[in-house]
């Protein structure tokens, strides 16, 4: 499999992001790529937007990092079929570039939440999530300010009826619509999630819920 | 040219941080605040002196970046 992370001002999940990738791909070097690059590396099957705070949340979460250089890249690469995970930040640039659908808003709770949660794994028909079992509940930490999915009805509707709804929290953190917690691009090949599977992907993290996702990618990588 | 636009979440969706600011005016005593939305205010100074031109390119400036209208909602005044 090979994967790039983007990595913008305040990125801060980047490298973790990179260690994930690199265990399941066989230690093939996961390269980093600077926003203001305006191609991405040729051959790339996965790119990877990190969690952290780019450009400090100026505007809105998301918004400055979705209209950088790379972003375009990132945005062609995904129309032609690549496969994008966004993690946390990385979700919230993905909603704001269009490539997925609905916004992350500020938590009902109004506070940052750091913490493990439980998630139903609602469709196992991604390459990303196809290493769980339909129904499973697995934790991973969250760590956010503004992970409060919101969405029209008629797309909430969508999402459902199509299947795109990856993940669920099983006990609601944030206020998130309908306990949303990842959503799936129409292609399935473009994932939105705000936990964090590559901070729970080795058992010295205590936790290896995580490795699943990676995993399931690089064998579905393999394969094609 | 100046101009100023108003973001607003949209009508409908839930605003966690004006809920916050409504309960906070009630517990210093204020009543009879029935709703509390919050919103930004950006000021743009504009080298245009066309004042129609302004709009028109602040609004696209919204519609690009300044408002995420899946949530939000804007408007523009030209001064």
């Amino acid at each position: 499999m090979r994967a790039a992370v983007i990595q913008f001002p305040g990125s801060n999940c980047d490298r973790d992001m990179a260690v994930a990738l690199n265990q399941v791909a066989g230690n093939e070097a996961t390269q980093i790529v600077w926003h203001k690059e305006t191609s991405l590396p040729d051959g790339l099957d996965v790119v990877a937007i990190p969690g952290g705070f780019s450009f400090g949340d100026y505007l809105r979460c998301g918004a400055i990092a979705a209209r950088s250089p790379i972003a375009k890249a990132i945005v062609d690469f995904a129309n032609k079929g690549g496969y994008v995970l966004g993690v946390c930040n990385g979700f919230q640039v993905l909603t704001e570039t269009g490539l997925l659908p609905g916004a992350l808003m500020r938590n009902a709770g109004l506070k940052y939440i750091c913490k493990p949660v439980g998630l139903k794994v609602e469709t196992t028909d991604t390459a990303f999530t196809n290493g769980y079992d339909k129904g499973q509940t697995i934790t991973l930490p969250v760590a956010h300010h503004d992970g409060n999915y919101n969405t029209d009805a008629d797309t909430l509707a969508r999402l459902k009826g199509d299947d795109r709804i990856a993940f669920t929290y099983t006990d609601n953190p944030n206020g998130s619509m309908a306990d949303i917690a990842g959503v799936l691009s129409e292609n399935r090949r473009v994932l939105g999630m705000m936990p964090h599977p590559e901070r729970a992907s080795e058992d010295a993290h205590g936790n290896a819920d995580g490795a699943v996702l990676f995993r399931a990618l690089s064998e579905a990588m393999a394969l094609a | 040219m100046k101009a100023r636009v108003h973001v607003m979440l949209k009508n409908g969706v839930l605003d966690p941080q004006g809920e916050a600011v409504r309960h906070a005016l009630g517990s210093l005593g204020f009543e009879g605040v029935d709703g509390v939305r919050q919103g930004k205010v950006i000021e743009l100074d504009l080298a245009e002196t066309d004042a129609a031109k302004a709009k028109a390119t602040v609004t696209e400036m919204c519609e690009k970046l300044l408002a995420n209208t899946v949530i939000e909602s804007y408007s523009v005044e030209i001064a």
